[in-house]
């Protein structure tokens, strides 16, 4: 295994950037294809033959059974090939007891008559169109026996359990230094239940050749639901080739995978047709994952100079009744401000609500609305500069592990976003500031989030033309990854961008873990960066060894790849005259990535700082972002023009959190209220003024050999946060239940 | 119902379910997938498309409704290798992620920037005497029926105006 000290220690060509490929703003690699709208997403690729359309059915009932399901008027409806429920859908593999991300199972779909959560799968229909589809689903008619759902999240807070295999962490005292400090804040806040919202819905278009399957779908895990589909089929994971070449945003939503793609796969076998369903924007409330609700116990207490004695958050959420996904709200508490005395954790209430899983910086997205916001309140206990007060908490090391930090520049982007954001020129009083009928405020908060790698492989290819060709099972979910793994291979092989071909979201190439986790670029791009030094090392033996090269002879070490031409001092030859010579059907090696064994010696995390503005209309309850500016720490970056992309679009999220996104549930059906667009309130171009994001030069040697690390998850990371605290600038007053929406604001400000 | 309409400059006689949106015939009919679905409830904006100039969600409407229309659909914008200008716009300022939502924003900025040409006033206008000011304000409002979940909202608005030739 690799050590970290090796990857700091040793050059290559991404770190030296010679051509300058990496960091610059590069187009899309596939970008072309997105504007004219000729990228063929999971729904509308071309079948071999024209498809069958499927419809699913969902439960409208949160927990009991199906006693009957009449399907007769469906099956007789015109058009319909087959209607399928829990009574004749074709075996599958059995669901275990409980499932993760990672590791692949079956997934079967329609298994049985228990209903575990409003909006499960019940039934499909598939018909020669999709209106006869959707016109015979609407006649399937299912009867149930509901039992009353457990529901309602806030009334079970008491009944949360330990998450498995976990404990709370507390260092020094945490009760004794809470109660002796003389400075505390001591709170509860609440974020509710969010969707994902990926403007494309979760679609397959699955068809068979022989006992060969092949599935387009839209997933951020290539490999892991390629298995877990096999396993559900109960074939070899070779007889499915699982293909996701462009998919409509993922956001964690799609990090596992849901009926369409096992239906359309038992559908087309059994008509021997192509097969396609989509879920509804309506199906996509319930029927795949979401953001679990928070409530959040934090605790601070300080000394009257404002050092932190005392430090705790303590999260209460919920999952479904057969899960054990946990909303971490807590965890990045634990590396962010130094506090002898610590206590944090998590209490999770399994409810008979929709799957809860990860959705975009899960953990570090709910819970920064507390901890910073209560950062804020303390600073003005304290009448310190919320920003100063975070610099006299700063920690030379990790505050709970004691590890050092691969890298912390958190106080370089306070510092730095201040002086762009002129964060002194603040009014400390709040409500002081107007501007008409706004009332202004400024608030600010830092960002935080963990960074990760895990092992992948990939493989580049050179053929007689000199165009490499880099092969990943990997994802871009809007990410950029196609992009960056562009510009590393470019780098690498010296060749032009534009010779470099990209393919990914494909099971037949070589596996990498997919997009999540904002661990993708690192996990893909190092394993690229591995292939791509393979395939110069076997282009240097092929060129010394061949007498007809000028750079026969070697010395090797001495080989340099540029502009497509390959040389040894003063001896060069175009790489695709080798190649064409040496290997005309073109040479290909293979690249792989594994965490480092001594990775975890350090605290690895990416930092930032978020300063925003905001207009309060006292009247109406009103609040518009009228300027954001984020400054972040995130390693080497790549792109800058994908990274700031995802750097701002976090930020628009943190603005959804504090604003307008949030669903509830309808206690009398144990559904979601907001079950679709019109009602979940996702930002609009209109909710958004001004907005930057500034990213410091970093390179973080320990995270990777190109020090390189994410950015998708760290934009929303805080954001809220510092809406929250301008919101209280502008008005002097604070809502800790998000989000912050007019009626709570209102109310808030009637009762002071 | 036998039903022509006009798709990207050719005419095409379709023969349709009534049930069919304009939406899915170009999607599923004619294999023009270019046009998104993102909710089928006018929610979103992916569905946008040029009717006769002017700017609709597909997804609301019924083909059948638009016997002699003329459809201008993403794929009738510009193609690869010869990208119209807002298309290359998109491009240079980044102005989507994962993309789905891409060509209704493209062809909502295209019929957005007729509305505003022809002088039709938004919730943003405050002055209605002369013609309209394409401000930040106005341009946001006037584009907030088109939802990014990857939030390319200030790119989207760079690269709109790098192509509107209106002043701010
Ligand atoms: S698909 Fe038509 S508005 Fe969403
Ligand atoms: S680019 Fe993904 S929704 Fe707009």
């Amino acid at each position: 295994m690799s050590s970290v000290l090796d990857w700091e220690a040793t050059p290559n060509p991404v770190k030296e950037n010679r051509a300058g490929n990496i960091g610059k703003a590069v187009d899309r690699y596939e970008g072309p294809l997105k504007v004219t709208g000729t990228a063929p997403y999971a729904y509308e690729v071309e079948p071999p033959s024209p498809p069958a359309y499927g419809v699913m059915v969902s439960a409208e009932i949160a927990a009991g059974r199906i006693t009957a399901i009449d399907t007769t008027a469906a099956e007789a409806s015109p058009g319909v090939r087959l209607v399928w429920t829990h009574l004749n859908v074709p075996p599958q593999g059995p669901r275990p007891e409980r499932y993760d991300f990672f590791t692949p199972s079956p997934r079967p779909a329609l298994q049985s008559d228990r209903i575990y959560f409003f909006g499960q799968q019940v039934a499909i229909v598939i018909a020669d169109t999709l209106e006869n589809a959707n016109a015979a689903a609407a006649k399937v008619a299912v009867t149930y026996e509901a039992d009353a759902p457990m529901a309602i999240f806030h009334d079970h807070l008491d009944e949360g359990v330990q998450p498995p295999g976990e404990q709370d962490t507390e260092i020094g005292d945490f009760a004794a230094g809470f109660a002796a400090a003389p400075v505390t804040i001591d709170d509860v806040w609440r974020t509710p239940l969010q969707n994902h919202c990926q403007m494309e819905p979760c679609a397959t278009t699955a068809w068979w050749d022989g006992d060969h399957l092949t599935v387009n779908t839209s997933v951020q895990m290539v490999r892991f639901a390629q298995n877990s589909l096999a396993e559900t089929l109960m074939i070899p994971a070779k007889q499915v080739r699982l293909l996701t070449k462009y998919i409509g945003g993922g956001f964690g939503g799609k990090g596992s995978f849901y009926e369409d793609l096992v239906l359309a796969a038992l559908a087309s076998r059994e008509l021997a047709q192509p097969v396609k369903i989509a879920f509804t924007r309506q199906q996509m409330m319930h029927g795949t994952v979401h953001r679990p609700a928070t409530v959040q116990h934090v605790r601070l207490g300080a000394t009257p100079e404002g050092r932190l004695t005392a430090m705790s958050i303590m999260t209460v959420t919920h999952c479904d009744s057969r899960g054990n996904f946990t909303e971490h709200a807590s965890n990045f508490a634990r590396s962010l401000y130094a506090a002898p005395n610590r206590l944090t954790g998590h209490r999770l209430v399994r409810m008979d609500l929709p799957v809860a899983s990860a959705m975009r910086a899960p953990g570090e997205a709910s819970g920064t609305l507390s901890l910073e916001v209560a950062m804020d309140e303390l600073a003005e206990k304290l009448g310190i500069d919320p920003m100063e007060l975070r610099i006299l908490n700063e920690p030379d090391v990790d505050p709970e592990t004691g590890k050092p930090f691969s890298i912390r520049q958190l106080v370089r982007c306070m510092r730095e976003g201040a002086q762009m954001f002129g964060w002194g020129r603040r009014n400390l009083v709040p409500g002081q500031v107007r501007d008409g009928r706004w009332q202004i405020g400024v608030g600010m908060a830092a960002a935080i989030r963990g960074n990760m790698l895990l092992p992948a492989k990939c493989s580049f290819s050179v053929d007689a033309h000199g165009v490499i060709t880099v092969r990943q099972g990997m994802t871009d979910i809007g990410t950029g990854t196609y992009t960056v793994l562009a510009q590393i291979a470019a780098e690498t092989l010296g060749v032009p961008l534009g010779d470099v071909r990209v393919e990914i979201g494909d099971s037949e190439l070589p596996p990498a873990p997919g997009s999540g986790g904002q661990f993708g670029a690192a996990t893909a791009g190092s394993a690229a960066l591995d292939a791509g030094m393979n395939l110069r090392k076997a282009i240097t033996e092929i060129a010394v060894a061949d007498s007809a090269s000028p750079l026969f002879g070697g010395p090797s070490q001495d080989i340099t790849f540029q502009d497509g031409v390959i040389a040894i001092a003063n001896r060069s030859e175009r790489l695709a005259d080798l190649i064409r010579r040496n290997r005309p059907d073109g040479l290909t090696a293979d690249g792989e990535i594994r965490p480092a064994a001594d990775a975890r010696n350090w605290s690895q995390h990416t930092y930032g700082a978020h300063f925003v503005e905001v207009g309060v209309d006292t009247v109406t309850g009103e609040v518009r972002t009228r300027r954001m500016l984020g400054v972040f720490a995130a390693g080497r970056i790549l792109n800058w023009k994908t990274a700031r992309s995802q750097l701002t679009g976090g930020m628009i999220w943190g603005v959804g959190s504090a604003l307008t996104e949030g669903n509830s549930v309808d206690p009398r059906y144990g559904s979601l209220i907001n079950q679709d667009l019109a009602g979940y309130l996702v930002p609009v171009q209109a909710d958004i003024g001004e907005i930057d994001a500034i990213m410091l030069d970093e390179v973080d040697d320990k995270a990777n050999p190109m020090g390189i690390k994410g950015v998708g998850e760290l934009g929303i990371s805080g954001a809220g946060a510092a809406v929250a605290n301008a919101i209280y600038n502008a008005c002097g007053v604070r809502v800790r239940d998000y989000p912050i929406t007019p009626d709570k604001l209102l109310a808030a400000i009637m009762a002071r | 119902m036998k039903t022509t309409i006009t798709v990207n400059g050719e005419a095409r006689a379709l023969d349709l379910d009534p049930r069919t949106t304009l939406l899915d015939a170009l999607r599923e009919t004619l294999r023009l997938t270019g046009t998104k679905k993102g909710c089928d409830h006018g929610q979103c904006g992916a569905c946008t498309v040029l009717v006769n100039g002017t700017r609709i969600n597909s997804c609301l409407s019924l083909a059948v409704m638009h016997d002699g229309d003329a459809v201008t659909t993403i794929e009738g914008v510009g193609q690869v290798g010869a990208l119209a200008p807002i298309q290359q716009a998109f491009l240079t300022e980044d102005a989507f992620q994962c993309g789905y939502c891409t060509p209704g924003q493209i062809c909502s900025a295209l019929g957005m920037l007729a509305e505003v040409a022809a002088n039709q006033p938004s919730q943003e206008t405050t002055d209605l005497t002369g013609p309209i000011r394409l401000t930040d304000d106005e341009l946001r409002e006037r584009m907030s029926g088109n939802i990014c979940r990857c939030s390319a909202y200030p790119q989207i608005v760079a690269a709109i105006r790098a192509v509107s030739g209106l002043p701010a």
